[in-house]
């Protein structure tokens, strides 16, 4: 298939208009015999209905699991229709960053409505128009917090998603940018005695996540004021925002910057992109703050409108001054989030979350209740928890797998002490049988393995 | 002071000094050239700067352009118009059109407590620098 | 409006099943200190006052489905709807990323043939598809640029730029650590060889380029560059924003680049999405392979299956959770099998002609800086029209009133009032004869009616826009406060 509308007629009148005789002659320029035309292997052209055979083949060897107890950063939630309906114009998705802005105005309502509800949902005074993710926003939160105090030391929960450790180390660990140091998890949660001791004059940030990997409750105003007493900012991850339907709002309890991923609000799972990371902060930190902002105006007859601003800021002004290099962001998806958080609305919120913690605790108990299993940690949570198995949660993993069932996340491929824990996660999604048929299918692996 | 009694650095900013406090500013030329003016990035009272630091930056809607402090010495004052949050707290007054609008009067930066006057010897008098911009006196 | 002053209590827009677990009180299952009792302040609507509201808001948009939008160095192709389709499969969308390998085979299959397919349009040994966008990319490849030299204990901290380079190149720069330099480019638009000379010390990491450059001409020393480059020691990036110009018919890699990174929401006709998502895939060539991120997908002949490859002890790490942003590359993917390689191919031929036509027709009207064949953009000049007081930001808002969508604007920086074009190769010509008429017809009414372009727009749904006062008091939210 192709998309170009060049006849043979064209091409000729073209070519005639420029005096050329073909079109290898506009490439005059290039040292072609050095160059051009090498062989590559690529294959043919093919008609759309070959196309789609082709992917819906791709896709049919992928499994999509009746059951899933998946979590940990990846989340399934429940989709109002309406979302693609909106996120589908051609509108929307075809349209390009609004830069002119009298032409994106759609575009940039939707920017504002996002950044309003990031601010409601976290409390804070100023959110970006979205990140790639919650790993990168967590590594750009860092980056504003050492620029913000001019101090290099990073306190950092061990309860923090591994893989945004990984990434904040691939961004600050090497060389003198930063000093990272871990905060041990005590009991599923953050050790408070380790972090009184570890936090200090020169500690730049103190960053945790809630709820954490392990699914657990963190004290979160108790850490924003040991981070306060020491000057140092608190930034505060949160990987399921869903859980912002029960917790109190973190900019209301001294939490400086929260930053994290809006998966969860309208974005499939898409094995694991396109992701929306987000950053929401307190007033101050509004010149700071890395990404698009987009600002309400008006125009040269007084209507209101909306518009790009502090674009000096960004890397098309200050280039290697930015205070980040990001460009693109995740528009789309921060759309999707807008008309998702829309839908759902102040009511739905609430019973979504009611139903992801209830359901998770009916889960959690039944589970526990089998011979062997027990719960990791005492520690409240969300819609996420740790259970303790007989035998490594990997084999049960795939015994489980057998049977149509994505039990949850083998622990023991992140934190080698943990071997024998499964991370389960339960969503509004999670139908009751499908809880008792995993307790079931637990029950029966549960006896211990053969030494 | 008048205009023709300060002096100026290359970098666009006017110096008006009394006894050994400096006053700091940007010229009605620099003013132009980076057109509507935004927002400022300010150094801090107390801090202390060498000749020709960047202290901070000037930002315009499509610009943003480096501070420096033509005189070498302690920041002492910092005009409360042009700082966008004072104490923390967002500041009704805040004018960076100032900067636009009265550069040498309403639109002065800051005052720096001079280390030493040999600094101002590098600098140009009224009549150099309206040379060098291409204006007669 | 706002969506939120739209909001009246009690209304909703969703509905959820009765809760099918026994019921028990929130003070039961979490402290009672962390309950939010107030509830957040989201509005309350219904889902027609959902659905009418952003359809509202989509119409007010300019879109490449419904306008041209010759924006340089954006690359603005139509996005195929069939791309849309694939991406929204379940058995792509729905799959989560830490479901066991068995289970993905098709998806890792996908990333591991779209590597593939790259590798081949650029002469590169290897890709990470993780990237989530161009600059993202850049990033990635600058800190491999460093832990490149790190683990030859070589101390270099320049990263040279281009004077017309993007501004991501170095603001990626100075996020991975380097101090940026710019090299001069010479009156031919090109870079400067004896500029290039002059910086070349054993201290420069990495030259950081675009082939074509930024003004849309192909850097004809590039084989000298690379020379330069390589003899002393330093790495050659490819900035690859510019790939649609020479897809399949010049490779990067046949160029001398060692890295590179690809937007594939230009070249590769994945939707911009009105500012995202992307995708930033890196190649790299040679030594560097060690040095990209984990992990990266293989493939196991023997097994006849696909893997996640994390065992790599030079990786510099992760650069973003999960793998990259896979329903983008879906697109991606499905675009490159459905052009093939004869699609693939004309995709240069035919945006450099659209180009070179576009910039011909308008070269009697406007002033062009470089005045030679382009590649499949160009610049021009409307700095003869400053003294009637119109300015390029003038001429890019009356082009709306046409219906147009801007060219870039004031960019690249080297050139003054500059207008950059690209019209790329799904345009027919005659939209761009259309194109040209209104650039025309506003040249004259500068000379006839000057106000008219520089109080542009009128048609749009709101006249020109005060960013000074959007900078100046910055409201940046819906405030229920206020």
């Amino acid at each position: 298939m192709k998309y170009t509308p060049h006849t043979e007629a064209d091409i000729a009148a073209m070519l005639s208009f420029l005096e050329k005789s073909s079109l290898h002659d506009l490439f005059a320029d290039i040292p072609c015999d050095a160059l051009c035309n090498k062989e590559m292997k690529l294959p043919p052209p093919l008609a759309e209905m070959e196309v789609r055979k082709r992917c819906e083949e791709l896709a049919g060897k992928n499994v999509k699991y009746s059951s899933s107890f998946l979590g940990a950063g990846s989340y399934r939630h429940f989709i109002p229709s309406a979302v693609k309906t909106i996120t589908s114009r051609s509108e929307f998705y075809t349209a390009y960053t609004p830069y002119q802005a009298e032409a994106s105005q759609g575009t940039l309502q939707a920017i504002f409505e996002f950044q309003s509800f990031m601010c409601l949902l976290t409390g804070m005074e100023v959110a970006n128009a979205s990140l790639y993710d919650g790993s990168t926003a967590v590594a750009e939160a860092a980056t504003l917090a050492m620029g913000e105090t001019r101090r290099k030391k990073l306190i950092v929960s061990q309860s923090l998603h591994p893989e945004y450790r990984e990434v904040l180390s691939t961004y600050l660990g090497t060389g003198e940018r930063a000093e990272i140091v871990p905060l041990p998890h005590k009991d599923g949660t953050v050790d408070i005695e380790s972090l009184k001791s570890l936090v200090d004059k020169t500690t730049a940030a103190v960053i945790v996540q809630n709820p954490n990997f392990f699914g657990a409750l963190e004290p979160v105003q108790e850490i924003a004021a040991i981070a306060k007493s020491a000057g140092a900012i608190s930034v505060l991850a949160v990987a399921e925002p869903y859980s912002l339907g029960l917790l109190k709002a973190p900019g209301k309890l001294g939490i400086d910057i929260v930053v994290g991923e809006c998966q969860s609000f309208g974005i499939p799972r898409g094995f694991g992109g396109p992701l929306l990371g987000f950053m929401a902060t307190q007033g101050r930190y509004m010149r700071r703050i890395p990404g698009r902002l987009c600002g309400k105006t008006v125009d040269k007859d007084g209507q209101e409108g909306f518009v790009l601003t502090l674009q000096a800021r960004e890397q098309h002004i200050r280039r290697d001054k930015a205070s980040s290099n990001i460009c693109s962001n995740e528009a789309l998806c921060a759309l999707a989030a807008t008309v998702h958080l829309s839908l759902i609305g102040r009511k739905g919120l609430r019973e979504v979350a009611e139903q992801n913690i209830k359901k998770a605790h009916y889960a959690a108990e039944k589970i526990s209740g089998i011979k062997g299993f027990s719960r990791k940690f005492k520690s409240p949570f969300f819609n996420e928890f740790v259970i303790q198995c007989p035998h490594d949660a990997s084999r049960l993993i795939a015994e489980l797998d057998g049977k149509g069932i994505a039990a949850g996340v083998d622990l023991g491929r992140l934190y080698p002490d943990m071997k024998d824990c499964l991370l389960v996660c339960v969503t509004e999604m999670t139908a009751r049988e499908e809880m008792d048929r995993l307790a079931g299918a637990l029950s029966e692996l549960s006896a211990p393995a053969v030494v | 002071m008048k205009r023709e009694d300060m002096h100026y650095s290359k970098e666009h900013e006017w110096v008006a000094l009394e006894g050994d406090i400096a006053t700091i500013g940007i010229t009605h030329y620099a003013q132009e050239q980076l057109g509507e003016i935004t927002y400022l990035e300010l150094p801090e009272v107390g801090d202390t700067f060498d000749k020709m630091a960047r202290v901070g930056t000037i930002e315009s809607v499509k610009t943003v352009s480096d501070l420096f402090t033509p005189v070498g010495g302690e920041i002492v004052e910092l005009n409360p118009a042009v700082m966008d949050r004072i104490g923390g707290e967002e500041n009704a007054d805040f004018h960076p059109e100032n900067l636009n609008k009265d550069p040498y009067g309403e639109g002065w930066i800051l005052k720096i407590k001079i280390s030493s006057p040999d600094d101002m010897s590098d600098l140009l008098s009224y009549k150099d620098y309206m040379a060098m911009i291409g204006e007669d006196a | 409006m706002l969506i939120f002053e739209k909001s009246s209590p009690g209304r909703t827009g969703y509905s959820l099943p009765k809760l099918d677990v026994p019921d028990a009180p929130l003070a039961d299952l979490m402290p009672g200190d962390m309950i939010d009792e107030e509830g957040k302040p989201l509005p309350e609507v219904s889902e027609l006052d959902v659905v009418r509201h952003y359809t509202k808001l989509s119409q007010k948009n300019f879109s490449v489905d419904s306008h041209f939008y010759p924006l340089g160095s954006c690359t603005m192709k139509y996005n195929p709807k069939i791309n849309e389709d694939m991406a929204a499969l379940p058995g792509f969308a729905e799959l989560h990323p830490y479901q066991s390998e068995g289970s993905v085979q098709g998806a890792l299959e996908l990333l591991h043939q779209l590597e593939r397919f790259f590798c081949e349009l650029t002469a590169m040994d290897r890709f990470t598809l993780q990237p989530a966008a161009g600059a993202h990319g850049e990033l990635t490849a600058l800190m491999m640029t460093k832990a490149y030299f790190n683990h030859r204990k070589e101390k270099r901290s320049i990263i040279l730029v281009p004077d017309s380079a993007h501004g991501t190149n170095p603001a990626s720069a100075a996020m991975a650590g380097f101090s940026v330099v710019q090299v001069k480019s010479n009156d031919k638009g090109n870079v400067d060889l004896a500029d290039l000379e002059r910086l070349l010390t054993d201290d420069v990491a990495c030259l950081m380029m675009t082939n074509p450059n930024t003004l849309g001409l192909f850097e004809v020393d590039i084989l000298k560059i690379s020379e330069m480059v390589h003899g002393k020691g330093s790495l050659l990036y490819y900035d690859g924003a510019n790939l649609n110009a020479t897809l399949g018919k010049v490779r990067p890699g046949d160029m001398g680049f060692d890295i590179m990174h690809i937007n594939p929401h230009k070249t590769f006709s994945t939707p911009h999405g009105g500012g995202g998502p992307g995708a930033g895939p890196v190649g790299a060539r040679g030594e560097l392979v060690k040095f990209l991120p984990v992990p990266l997908v293989n493939y196991d002949e023997s097994k006849k299956s696909y893997s996640l490859h994390f065992d790599e002890p030079l990786s510099i790490g992760r650069m973003r959770a999960f793998y990259g942003n896979f329903l983008v590359l879906v697109k991606a993917f499905t675009y490159i099998i459905s052009l093939g390689r004869e699609g693939l191919l004309d995709v240069a031929h035919l945006s450099v002609l659209n180009a070179n036509y576009l910039m011909k027709a308008l070269s009697k009207s406007f002033h062009l800086p470089y005045d030679r064949t382009c590649m499949h953009e160009f610049v021009l000049s409307i700095k003869d029209w400053k003294s009637e007081g119109i300015h390029t930001l003038d001429v890019a808002k009356r082009l709306l009133d046409y219906g147009f969508h801007a060219p870039t604007i004031y960019f690249p920086l080297i050139v003054e009032e500059a207008m950059m074009i690209e019209p790329t190769e799904t345009e027919s010509k005659e939209m761009l004869d259309d194109f040209v008429q209104a650039l025309i017809c506003i040249r004259e009414e500068i000379l006839s009616e000057p106000a008219v372009v520089h109080d542009a727009p009128h048609k749009m749904p709101v006249k020109r826009l005060d960013d000074v006062v959007a900078a100046r008091k910055p409201v940046l939210r819906w405030d229920p406060n206020a």
